[in-house]
């Protein structure tokens, strides 16, 4: 068995497993927050008026609250959510609630690998679509609605059909300005926005083992914008101790068998990868950065769980010290432990300097929440994750996805900017 | 189950244009639905009645986990997204729910379908009925799992 074949077998008591069987597997790690938490909540409503009781979670010690979407509260309708949060974390005893002007928080998918909340192996859902994110510490790593998670919270347990497993294969070490953004964006390319739909997909070969944790995160992350089921890679010694250093007692090494089968082998050669984007309106739609060079742009957005971890504000700044940024530019860490970093580092203060406005920890305007949405014809490039229509404002804005590189070249020059151009 | 076609003819409709992110912070059903299709028609609350269907290409419902995707369209009167794919979450979203039925239809299908057809949808037969052309199609059959989830009412009311 691959990989996410052995986690769900193990989750749902079976010795072997192939795509398309149905199991109802164990969850590990449940995860809502103020979109799904609210929504759950009135799935609860619902079912109490069916005589369901609601009145006890199946494991409260397995579920975590984020606070991310329209956090610090946009208007009264968020606050009010957030209000709801407390009352549910409060009245079903959930102790991990991360909560916004309280120590750490930030955007859950973040929050799943900088508190170490997922382990390699465990089976972790999550009321959100990028919870496929946290599959890159070796985890069964999938997004649900409000109705599956209440299911999982009252459950313990929700039904898979075990996914085929496509394997994408990276030869050697990604080229210096060349980032997992990159190589993810060329696979949705070259696959489609429905290229992984229903299945996994997994990365491997000495590109990923070369890779950071954090970079494999990004990869990851955006398995969601191929339509996969989970995305994932098997953890080795620096998952752990990534996941060590962060406070996890019990991460361990947890791989497929030696004999895994997968439906389908894509292989690419990393010296042949360069700096892509995504043109709008979707994230398909992908070109080289070169040849968009006379695209100018009105913003440059660093944000999100794809692009404001610490390795993305890192690689922002070292373009961005001594520069000045010519267009609106907004950069809004990932969580509270990244932004602290990032100010004990100075990249902060060199964000500042260039002129940029550093937000807090939110999904923001990544999903046309608050914090920098784009008014009609506006055109940004972004870290984040999908263009499609509307998705970061009006309707007719535009939306250009990039790696924080190109997001930072292209704030200097005011156009699509490859790094490699940048004088 | 008998109504009328509302068809888009496009690829990917997306959850940001079925009900956009700024609007994911209500939970009322109700206004949920005035915003549905907003992204890409919004003149859909207004023109959808009780029982209409969505016919529309491959790929429906991709993007987010939203359930507010299927709450929006099912409050409006849709009884069933008839498509040649569906993106995962919004497919089982919609049948753990209970919400509407997502029904997989192939290209030949759905070129044959057109606005304000109307169609009997069958799935016990697996068949769909165009009252207007007075034509006969299959629809892909549920998976046994999706089947016996719809034929529950939704995954709460599913017995192992």
């Amino acid at each position: 068995m691959n990989i996410t074949e052995k986690i769900l077998a193990r989750a749902s008591g079976k010795s072997s497993l192939s795509p398309d069987d149905v199991v109802f597997a164990k969850v590990d790690k449940v995860m809502v927050h103020d979109v799904s938490g609210p929504g759950v909540l009135k799935v609860f409503d619902k079912l109490q008026k069916q005589g369901i009781d609601t009145s006890k979670l199946h494991d409260s010690t397995k579920v975590w609250i984020a606070e991310d979407h329209f956090v610090p509260s946009a208007e009264k309708i968020s606050a009010e959510n957030i209000v709801k949060l407390s009352n549910f974390s409060r009245q079903y005893d959930i102790k991990k609630h991360f909560k916004y002007g309280m120590g750490q928080y930030g955007i859950c998918h973040t929050l799943s690998h900088e508190e170490a909340l997922v382990n390699p192996g465990e089976v972790y859902v999550g009321g959100d679509s990028h919870t496929n994110t946290t599959g890159g510490l070796g985890a069964f790593a999938c997004g649900l609605g409000h109705t599956d998670v209440a299911y999982v919270l009252l459950n313990g347990e929700i039904w898979f059909k075990v996914p085929e497993t496509y394997y994408f294969k990276l030869n050697g070490k990604l080229p210096p300005h060349v980032m997992a953004k990159d190589f993810i964006l060329k696979i949705i390319g070259d696959i489609g926005t429905d290229g992984g739909a229903y299945n996994t997909m997994q990365f491997g070969g000495t590109g990923i083992d070369e890779m950071s944790v954090e970079s494999r995160l990004t990869l990851t992350n955006m398995t969601t914008e191929a339509g996969a089921k989970n995305g994932i890679i098997e953890a080795d010694e620096k998952t752990v101790q990534y996941l060590n250093e962060r406070g996890s007692n019990d991460a361990s090494v947890f791989h497929g068998d030696s004999d895994a089968e997968y439906s389908k082998v894509f292989e690419y050669e990393a010296s042949e990868l360069e700096p892509t984007v995504a043109k709008p309106f979707s994230p398909e739609n992908i070109t080289v950065a070169r040849e968009l060079s006379s695209t100018e742009l009105d913003k440059s957005y660093i944000g999100s769980c794809t692009g404001a971890k610490y390795e993305d504000l890192l690689a922002a700044a070292k373009i961005l010290k001594g520069r000045k940024v010519k267009i609106r530019t907004e950069v809004l860490p990932a969580a509270i432990s990244i932004y602290k970093k990032a100010v004990k580092d100075g990249l902060i203060g060199i964000f500042l300097d260039a002129g940029v406005t550093v937000g807090p920890p939110t999904c923001g305007a990544c999903c046309g929440a608050h914090m920098g949405v784009l008014a009609k014809d506006e055109i940004c490039v972004s870290t984040t994750n999908r263009n499609f229509p509307g998705r970061m404002g009006h309707v007719e804005s535009q939306t250009y996805l990039a790696s924080p590189q190109v997001a930072a070249a292209s704030a200097v020059t005011g156009k699509l900017t490859d790094p490699r151009d940048l004088n | 189950m008998i109504g009328n076609v509302i068809k888009y003819e496009q690829d990917n409709i997306d959850t940001d244009v079925i009900i956009p992110g700024t609007y994911l912070k209500i939970h009322d059903y109700n206004e949920l639905a005035t915003h549905a299709m907003e992204g890409i028609d919004p003149d859909f609350p207004s023109k959808v009645k009780e029982g209409d269907f969505i016919v529309a290409g491959k790929n429906f419902g991709c993007g987010s986990s939203r359930e507010h995707a299927p709450i929006a369209l099912s409050t409006c009167g849709i009884k069933a997204v008839i498509a040649t794919s569906f993106a995962r979450i919004f497919y089982r979203n919609s049948v753990d729910g209970a919400f509407l039925l997502p029904i997989e239809i192939d290209d030949i299908t759905y070129q044959k379908i057109s606005n304000s057809d109307q169609l009997e949808v069958n799935i016990e037969k697996n068949e769909i009925k165009n009252l207007t052309k007075n034509e006969v199609y299959s629809m892909k059959p549920f998976s046994e799992i999706i089947a016996k989830i719809i034929a529950a009412g939704g995954l709460f009311k599913y017995k192992k």
